[in-house]
C-alpha cells in the first residue's frame, strides 16, 4: 500500500459525495441517489481492505497519518487505527452503505436528504479514526446538527411531534457533549503544566501522569459527556424518542454507530489517558449500567410501538456494553468493543426493518400487525435475525459480545454480573412476544397489498444479516482483532485495581 | 517618526470627506458611483494596512501608536466595513437621496474605530470613540419613514451620551489618580503609589463606559431595541465592528495602563462575563424577531470574548482577537441573509424565514451555518475561538467560568436552530425563489468561506493573532 492515505481518503470519500450532490441539480434524484451509493461503497471496501491488511502481530496504530494543524495548541490532523477502531470503522461503513439503500425510497428533497446523511457518516468515521484530541472533538460534534436537520425534515411524529423529538436529541447530546469539552480543555491544560508543550496527541497525554484528583474529576466529566451519548442511565431519555422520530437511515446510525462513540471515547480517551481516575469511578457507573439493563428491559416490556421497543432495548443493550468497560479487564473490555460491534449491526438491520415496513403500512404499532411472514417472508427473515440476535442467540455476534461480558464482569462484580444476566430473560420476553405477534399467527387480510423486500431494499438485510451470522459463526475474525487492540492498550497502562469510592 | 505610517487614517478621512462631497454632485450616475468609490477607497486603504502589518512606531510620546495589535483590529473593521458594502448594495435604496452620505458616515465611523485602536491615551481614545459613536448615532436613526429608525436613533444618542459621560469621568478620575493621561506614564505612576480609593471608581467607571460599548450585562440594556430598529447593515457593523472597538480599547486600557497589582478587575470582569453570557442566551431563547434575536445572541457573545480578558493570558487574548475576527464573518453572514429577506418581504420577524430552504437554499446554507459558529459548533470558525478562550479561562484558574460558557453556549442552540427550523420546515406562501444581487453573494460566499475556513484550519489566523498580541507579554 506504501504512503496511500487510506483513512484520509475513506474519510473523505462521504464528504466529496456530499459536495457532488450539493452540485448537481435537484431534478437529477436518480444521479444523487448513485453518487450516495458509490461513494459509501468504495468507503466501505477502503474499511475492508484495512481490516484485512491490518497487522495483526504487529498491533499498535496502523495507517497513521499526521500533519500539524494547530502549532501553539499541538493540534495535528492525526488518523490511525488500532484493533478497538477497525471494527467500529467496519461498522460504519457498513450501516452507512445500507442506509443509503434503506433511504432509496426518499422522495422529497433528495438532496437535502443524501447531503446531509453523508457529512454524518464522515462525522462519524472521523471520531474512530482519530488519534487527536481536538480532532476527535470536531468530527464528535459534526454528528449533532445534520442529525437535527433530518430529524425535522424527514422525520414522522407520532407519539411525540418530530420537532420535539430533534431538539430533545439535540440538546441532550450538546449539554453532554459541553462537559466532555470542559474536561477535554482541563486535560490539554493541565497536560501542558506538566509536559512543558502543548499536545493534543493521545498517545502523548496518556503518556503523562496526571495527579489522581484530577483524573477522578476529568473522567467524571467525561463518564457525563461519553454516557450522555451512550445513553447510560439516567441520561437516556433522549435515545427512544430520538429514534422514534427520527427518519430510518438516521435511527440506523444513530442507534448503529453513533452511540458506540461514547463507549469508544470512554475506552480511549477516559480509560487510556485517565485510568487512576476509571478506576476509582468504574463502581458507579457499574451501577448504573444495572439501570440499563434492568429498568430499560423493564420499560420495553410496556412499549406497543416497535421503534420504541428497539429504543428502549438499545438503551437496555448499552447496560452491558458499560459493564464492560466498568470491568476493567482484558475479556471484558473485549467484550464491550466486541458487543458495540455486534449492537451496531443488529440495531441497524431491525431500524432497517421497521422503517421499511413503516413506510408501507403507516403503522409501527405491534397490535395492528399480526401474521406478516406470511405476506412478507424476506422481512420477516430480517425481524427474526435482528430479533433473535438482540437477545443473543449463539451463532449470532451478539452472543460472543454478551458471553464475554459476563465472563470478564463476573470476576469484579458477582452480584451485579448475575442481576445483569437477568437481563438476557427480560430481552428474551420482549422479543419473542413482540415478533410472535408481528410476524406470526393467523394471516391478516388488511396486510395482503404489502410488498416483500426487494431490490435496493434488501442490500440492508444482505449486508448487515450477514454481518451478524459470520461474526457469530466466525468470531474470531473480529475477536483477535479486539483483542490485539485491548490487550496493547492495557499493557501501556500497567495493572488495576477497581474501586475507591466505595 | 515615520508620518506614512499614518496613510491609512490619512486616506481613510480624505476617502469619507470625498464621499460625502461627491454626494452633491447633480446627476444619478454620480450617486451610483460613490458606493464603488468607496469599495475601491477601503480596498485600496485595506491593502495598505496588510502591507504594513508588522510596522512599529509610537507618535507624540506614546498618544498615538502604531503596532501589530492596532494593524489586526484595522484589518478587521475594514474587513467588516467592505463586507457590508458589499451586502447593502441593495438595501441602500431604502435610503432614497441620502445614500452617498451613508456610505461617509460608515466611513466616519471607521476612522474612529481605527483612532481608538492606536491610541496610547486617554483623551485620543475618547476622541476616536466619540467620532464612531456620533457617526452611529445618525446611522442607526437613517431611515426617516420608519418609527422603530427614528427611535434608535434617539435612544442610542441619550444612552450613549450618558456612558460616553461616565467613561469620561472614570478617565478624570484616572487621571487625578495618576496625574497622565498617556497609557504606559498611568502605568508608571500607578506602580509606586499604594492603593487609591480613587482610583477603583475611575476603573469601576471605565468598565461601565466600555462596556456600553461591548453591550456587556447589566450595561446592554440598549443593545436589542438600537440592533432591531436600525437599518440592517448598521446594526451589523454596530454588532462587529464597533464591539471589536470596544473590545481593543478594553484591552489596552486593563492591560497597558493599569498594573495588576492596583485592583483585582479580573474577578469583577469574570462576574461580568459570567452575566453577559447566561442572561444573553437566557433572554434570546424566547425571541421571535432574528433582528432582536441576533442583538441578545450578540450580548452573549460579548460575554464569551469577554472571558479572553478575564483570562488575559496568551491563550486568552489569542482567544479574544480570534474570535472578534471570526465574528465579523458569522455575525455578517447570518445579518447579510437579514437585510437579503427584509429586502424581500419587508420584515425580519421569524416567519419572514419560513421555507427559505426551499426558496433559496443558498441562504438558508449560510445562515445556518453562520448561526452555528456562533453556538461554538464544530468545525466551523466559532468553536475554535471558543476552546482558545476557554483554554484561556481555564488555565488562569476560572473553570466555573469555562462551565457556565460552554453549558450555555450549548443552551444557545436551541434558539439558533429555531431560525434553521424555521428556514427548513416552515411553510410559507410565497415559494418563488429569492434572487440575491451579484455583490450581495459575493459577501455570503466570503462570509460561508470565512467561517468554515477558519474553524477547519484556523492556523493562519492563529497565527496573525500570536503577532499581534506581542506586545503584552
Amino acid at each position: 500500500m506504501g504512503d496511500f492515505p487510506i483513512l484520509s481518503t475513506t474519510l473523505l470519500l462521504p464528504i466529496l459525495g456530499a459536495i457532488l450532490i450539493m452540485i448537481v441539480p435537484r431534478e437529477q434524484e436518480k444521479l444523487i441517489r448513485y453518487i450516495a451509493a458509490v461513494s459509501t461503497l468504495v468507503s466501505l471496501a477502503l474499511s475492508l481492505l484495512v481490516f484485512y491488511n491490518y497487522d495483526r502481530a504487529l498491533a499498535g496504530m496502523q495507517f497513521v497519518e499526521s500533519i500539524p494543524w494547530v502549532k501553539d495548541l499541538g493540534v495535528n490532523y492525526a488518523v490511525g487505527v488500532d484493533g478497538i477502531s477497525i471494527p467500529l470503522l467496519l461498522l460504519t461503513n457498513l450501516i452507512g452503505f445500507s442506509a443509503v439503500y434503506a433511504s432509496w425510497s426518499v422522495e422529497e428533497r433528495v438532496k437535502e436528504f443524501f447531503s446531509l446523511l453523508l457529512l454524518l457518516i464522515t462525522g462519524v468515521m472521523g471520531t474512530f479514526v482519530a488519534t487527536d484530541l481536538f480532532i476527535f472533538f470536531l468530527f464528535y460534534e459534526v454528528v449533532v446538527i445534520p442529525i437535527y436537520l433530518l430529524v425535522i425534515m424527514f422525520g414522522s411524529s407520532k407519539r411525540v411531534t418530530k420537532e420535539y423529538a430533534g431538539m430533545k436529541l439535540t440538546i441532550y447530546l450538546l449539554i453532554g457533549s459541553a462537559f466532555l469539552l470542559v474536561g477535554l480543555i482541563a486535560l490539554f491544560i493541565k497536560g501542558q503544566s506538566i509536559l512543558g508543550f502543548p499536545s493534543m496527541d493521545i498517545t502523548t497525554l496518556a503518556g503523562v501522569d496526571f495527579p489522581v484528583a484530577f483524573q477522578i474529576f476529568a473522567y467524571t466529566l467525561m463518564a457525563f459527556g461519553f454516557g450522555t451519548l451512550l445513553s447510560m442511565f439516567p441520561f437516556h431519555a433522549w435515545s427512544p424518542d430520538g429514534y422514534a422520530g427520527a427518519p430510518t437511515a438516521v435511527s440506523m446510525i444513530h442507534a448503529g454507530v453513533l452511540k458506540k462513540i461514547g463507549g469508544y471515547g470512554l475506552i480511549r480517551i477516559g480509560l487510556f489517558i485517565l485510568p487512576a481516575g476509571a478506576q476509582y469511578i468504574a463502581p458507579i457507573i457499574a451501577l448504573l449500567a444495572l439501570g440499563n439493563v434492568v429498568y430499560a428491559g423493564m420499560i420495553c416490556l410496556s412499549q406497543k410501538d416497535l421503534k420504541y421497543i428497539v429504543g428502549y432495548s438499545s438503551v437496555s443493550h448499552m447496560g452491558y456494553v458499560l459493564l464492560g468497560i466498568a470491568s476493567l479487564n482484558l475479556i471484558s473490555i473485549n467484550g464491550a468493543v466486541m458487543m458495540m460491534f455486534a449492537h451496531g449491526v443488529m440495531a441497524a438491520l431491525f431500524f432497517a426493518m421497521i422503517g421499511n415496513l413503516y413506510q408501507k403500512s403507516h403503522t409501527r404499532n405491534v397490535v395492528d400487525f399480526g401474521g406478516l411472514a406470511h405476506q412478507m417472508p424476506r422481512l420477516a427473515t430480517g425481524f427474526m435475525l435482528a430479533g433473535l440476535a438482540s437477545l443473543g442467540l449463539p451463532g449470532t455476534v451478539n452472543f460472543i459480545g454478551e458471553f464475554t461480558i459476563f465472563v470478564g464482569a463476573f470476576k469484579n462484580y458477582q452480584v451485579l454480573t448475575i442481576i445483569a444476566i437477568s437481563g438476557i430473560v427480560i430481552t428474551a420476553v420482549y422479543i419473542l412476544r413482540t415478533l410472535g405477534n408481528v410476524l406470526f399467527g393467523p394471516r391478516r387480510p388488511e396486510w395482503d397489498h404489502l410488498q416483500d423486500l426487494k431490490g435496493p431494499e434488501m442490500v440492508p438485510l444482505i449486508v448487515l444479516g450477514g454481518a451478524i451470522l459470520l461474526g457469530g459463526i466466525l468470531p474470531f475474525t473480529v475477536m483477535d482483532l479486539i483483542n490485539s487492540g485491548v490487550d496493547q492498550l492495557l499493557q501501556q497502562i500497567g495493572p488495576m485495581g477497581i474501586g475507591g469510592i466505595f | 517618526m515615520q508620518y506614512q505610517l499614518l496613510t491609512p487614517e490619512i486616506l481613510t478621512a480624505v476617502l469619507g470627506l470625498f464621499t460625502l462631497a461627491a454626494g452633491l454632485l447633480p446627476p444619478q450616475r454620480g450617486k451610483q458611483a460613490v458606493g464603488i468609490l468607496a469599495v475601491i477607497g477601503l480596498a485600496v486603504i485595506l491593502g495598505n494596512v496588510i502591507l504594513n502589518f508588522s510596522s512599529q512606531t509610537v507618535f507624540f510620546d506614546g498618544v498615538y501608536q502604531i503596532d501589530t495589535y492596532c494593524s489586526f483590529f484595522k484589518i478587521l473593521f475594514l474587513c467588516a466595513a467592505l463586507l457590508i458594502f458589499f451586502m447593502a448594495s441593495r438595501y441602500t435604496d431604502f435610503f432614497g437621496k441620502r445614500k452617498s452620505e451613508w456610505f461617509s458616515f460608515m466611513i466616519f465611523a471607521t476612522l474612529g474605530m481605527m483612532i481608538m485602536v492606536s491610541s496610547g491615551d486617554l483623551l485620543t481614545l475618547y476622541v476616536g470613540l466619540e467620532l464612531m459613536t456620533i457617526s452611529f448615532y445618525i446611522l442607526s436613526g437613517y431611515l426617516l419613514n420608519d418609527g422603530l429608525s427614528a427611535e434608535a436613533g434617539l435612544k442610542y444618542l441619550i444612552m450613549g451620551a450618558l456612558s460616553s459621560a461616565v467613561l469620561l469621568f472614570g478617565m478624570s478620575l484616572v487621571y487625578a489618580a495618576s496625574g497622565s493621561t498617556v497609557f504606559t506614564e498611568i502605568y508608571r505612576a500607578l506602580s509606586v503609589t499604594p492603593n487609591q480609593p480613587i482610583l477603583i471608581a475611575g476603573i469601576v467607571m471605565l468598565i461601565a463606559g466600555l462596556g456600553f460599548k461591548i453591550s456587556a450585562v447589566p450595561f446592554h440594556m440598549w443593545t436589542p431595541d438600537i440592533y432591531q430598529g436600525s437599518p440592517t447593515p448598521v446594526t451589523a457593523y454596530l454588532s462587529v465592528a464597533s464591539k471589536a472597538a470596544g473590545f481593543a480599547a478594553l484591552v489596552r486600557v486593563f492591560l497597558v495602563a493599569l498594573p495588576a497589582t492596583q485592583f483585582n478587575w479580573n474577578l469583577t470582569l469574570a462576574v461580568l462575563a459570567a452575566l453577559t453570557i447566561v442572561i444573553g442566551n437566557l433572554v434570546a431563547l424566547p425571541q421571535k424577531n432574528v433582528k432582536r434575536l441576533l442583538a441578545y445572541s450578540s450580548i452573549a457573545q460579548a460575554g464569551y470574548i469577554l472571558v479572553g480578558l478575564v483570562a488575559a493570558n496568551i491563550y486568552g487574548l489569542k482567544g479574544l482577537l480570534f474570535y472578534v475576527m471570526l465574528y465579523v464573518f458569522s455575525n455578517v453572514g447570518a445579518f447579510a441573509v437579514t437585510t437579503i429577506i427584509e429586502v424581500e418581504t419587508g420584515s425580519t420577524d421569524l416567519e419572514a424565514f419560513n421555507g427559505l430552504g426551499r426558496r433559496a437554499p443558498m441562504l438558508a446554507a449560510v445562515m445556518t451555518i453562520c448561526l452555528l459558529s456562533l453556538a461554538g459548533i464544530p468545525p466551523l470558525a466559532g468553536f475554535a475561538g471558543k476552546f482558545y478562550l476557554f483554554s484561556g479561562a481555564i488555565q488562569a484558574g476560572y473553570l466555573w467560568l469555562a462551565f457556565i460558557g460552554l453549558l450555555m453556549s450549548m443552551i444557545s442552540v436551541y434558539y439558533y436552530l429555531n431560525v434553521a427550523k424555521a428556514m427548513y420546515i416552515g411553510e410559507s406562501e410565497d415559494e418563488a425563489n429569492v434572487s440575491v444581487p451579484v455583490m450581495g453573494r459575493l459577501a455570503l460566499w466570503l462570509c460561508l468561506l470565512g467561517t468554515i475556513f477558519i474553524g477547519i484550519y484556523p492556523g493562519p489566523l492563529s497565527h496573525m493573532t500570536e503577532l499581534a498580541i506581542g506586545l503584552f507579554f
